[in-house]
């Protein structure tokens, strides 16, 4: 114990460690890094040594396989537009106002993110299901949306949009508010000024957001499965494909699993490549 | 000092790389087995087939009650996705309960059960359910056919989804039906579910205007639904074995688990939720080399 205070008291006087010690700390923080490392590297590399790559390009051209990824891309494309279409608006009331229940509609949005997926679907479908709150009224009107693409976009939108308006409810947060003033006392309007002034400083960080809900949807997979059901080309997505395949087709489910594993790992790369340009390129 | 802290650090590590090591080494002796003393706490896990649910449950709490110090967890699922994380994950299951033999097949040719030694523990027959308000008015059989009808059923690779489509084939073939209707009915299909109780939840709800699942599942559900049985020359007879797994490191007590489904209590709590008795229906052939 006595060892200890003495060694406190001298830390100070030695912060200007010497170059080798330096590095020996570096060194043993990569190898207490290692555990974790390996942990998220081995199970997904195990993936990638699992089948051949002449057997994941066989199965690409297989039929379902083939419509999996593409009702994937599509609907979570549509998810993105939709998100970015009502969300912005969203995130910006958030960081710009303050009015009663602001806290409540925060915490609103932070919930599809904490529940689990299955609950998010069996919510959707007593909502819009053909005997749900609303559901029932469209079903009057001859809409049906359980069983159908559009509930795939619905429960994706649910699950994963609330990633988008954080962050863009962050971001907006940031921008120096005597910027948009100076902007609107030259002339700008309203809109003016958010498309000159905020939105150009926010881009960066509303793309992330943009791509992270992206990401979520893509692998969304319990509101999708309970809520639009499971159908080959209409509603079943790479996720589901991935666990049916696991049942069925264990190479048709390592190939979707590879499949999704590249798109995602290279999109996030891509993406962080693109923020860390942007960065540079404001701070220069 | 800084030695110290460094020290104390590997100590950490040391300890989670042994921590780690230790589970990978229990896992390669797991294949021991032996007999439990009779006071020894133990923990039973059964996976079986999810139409199995609510008889398995009150079997395990029967079983439970004989045993005291045996606590019996199930795993419920499609019988397919059991049959792969046993023979795939290498899951700790003691008992396997399949509905059908094909997935027991695959744990029998994966070597994770003994064929000769499975038994078949009952019988089930599929029938069409509908929501109790009938939304399409179905009133027979050949209703499936009908355009625009909303069919849900379990996936193929799930055995209830395989004999619902066996039984489109046969009525196909069947001059009351006529050759068109397994193609007609399966356009109807709007969602294949990954076990049967999805079938009966979304026919339940409303969402869906008929599924087939087994008589079964509608022993608990009766309330919510309408339901048209399927002829005998148009069914298929389910077959339901049930074996220890290799691996078990309590296989007497899983074996007494399996005794307790075949005797005449086990096989009465089957009866009270639908299921036909071991005895009436095939059997189990084990595999040709297996």
């Amino acid at each position: 114990m006595r060892d200890t205070t003495v060694a406190r008291v001298a830390i100070p006087a030695r912060l200007a460690s010497p170059r080798r010690v330096v590095r020996a700390r570096g060194a043993l923080l990569a190898l207490c890094s290692l555990p974790m490392a390996l942990f998220f590297l081995v199970p997904l590399a195990a993936l990638l040594l699992r089948v051949s790559p002449a057997d994941v390009l066989a199965n690409l051209v297989d039929r379902q396989v083939a419509q999996a990824i593409q009702l994937s891309i599509g609907t979570t494309l549509i998810t993105l537009a939709l998100t970015v279409l009502a969300g912005t608006p969203v995130a910006y009331l958030l960081a710009r106002r303050r009015f009663r229940g602001r806290v409540l509609l925060d915490t609103l949005l932070d919930l599809p993110m904490v529940l689990p997926p299955a609950v998010a679907g069996i919510a959707l479908l007593i909502t819009f299901g053909r005997r749900g709150l609303i559901g029932q009224g469209l079903d009057a009107a001859g809409i049906q949306l359980a069983f159908t693409p559009a509930a795939v976009i619905l429960a994706q939108t649910f699950v994963a949009a609330p990633f988008y308006v954080k962050a863009a409810a962050a971001a907006f947060g940031t921008v120096d508010r005597e910027l948009e003033q100076a902007a609107a006392l030259d002339g700008a309007g309203a809109l003016g000024v958010f498309r000159h002034i905020t939105l150009p400083l926010t881009l960066p960080a509303l793309f992330g957001g943009a791509v992270m809900t992206w990401a979520r949807a893509l692998g969304e997979f319990g509101a999708t499965i309970i809520f639009a059901g499971n159908f080959p080309g209409r509603t079943q997505t790479m996720p589901l494909a991935i666990y049916l395949g696991f049942e069925l087709d264990f190479s048709v489910a390592l190939t979707l699993a590879i499949v999704l594993l590249v798109i995602s790992f290279a999109v996030l790369l891509v993406v962080k490549g693109v923020l860390r340009q942007r960065i540079q390129s404001t701070v220069a | 000092m800084r030695r110290l802290r460094t020290s104390a650090s590997l100590t950490v590590l040391a300890v989670l790389l042994s921590a780690l090591l230790a589970d990978c080494g229990g896992d390669a002796t797991a294949g021991g087995g032996g007999a439990p003393s009779a006071a020894r706490p133990v923990t039973l896990n059964v996976f079986a087939a999810a139409s199995l649910k609510d008889a398995f449950t009150a079997i395990g709490d029967a079983f439970h009650s004989a045993h005291p110090n045996v606590t019996v967890t199930f795993n419920f699922a499609g019988s397919d996705t059991l049959a792969q994380q046993i023979t795939q994950g290498g899951a700790p299951a003691d008992i396997f309960a399949s509905a059908n033999t094909q997935q027991m097949d695959t744990v029998v040719r994966g070597g994770d059960i003994d064929g000769s030694r499975v038994k078949v523990f009952t019988h089930n027959r599929i029938e069409v359910i509908f929501p109790k308000s009938n939304p399409a008015h179905i009133q027979t059989l050949q209703d499936l056919a009908r355009p625009g009808l909303k069919l849900v059923l379990a996936a193929p690779a799930v055995p209830a989804g395989q004999y619902a489509r066996d039984f489109f084939t046969r009525a196909s073939a069947d001059a009351a039906f006529g050759p068109s209707y397994k193609d007609a009915v399966l356009k109807n299909v709007v969602s294949s579910e990954t076990d049967v109780k999805a079938v009966l939840a979304k026919v339940a709800l409303g969402e869906a205007d008929a599924g087939i699942v087994y008589t079964t599942d509608t022993a608990t559900k009766a309330s919510d639904l309408g339901t048209l049985a399927i002829p005998d020359n148009l069914n298929t007879i389910a077959v339901y074995p049930i074996g220890v797994v290799k691996g078990s490191k309590q296989a007497t007590t899983a074996q007494q688990f399996v005794d307790a489904v075949l005797a005449p209590d086990g096989q009465a709590t089957l009866a009270r939720f639908g299921f036909l008795p071991a005895g009436q229906g095939p059997q189990y052939t084990p595999l040709a080399g297996a």
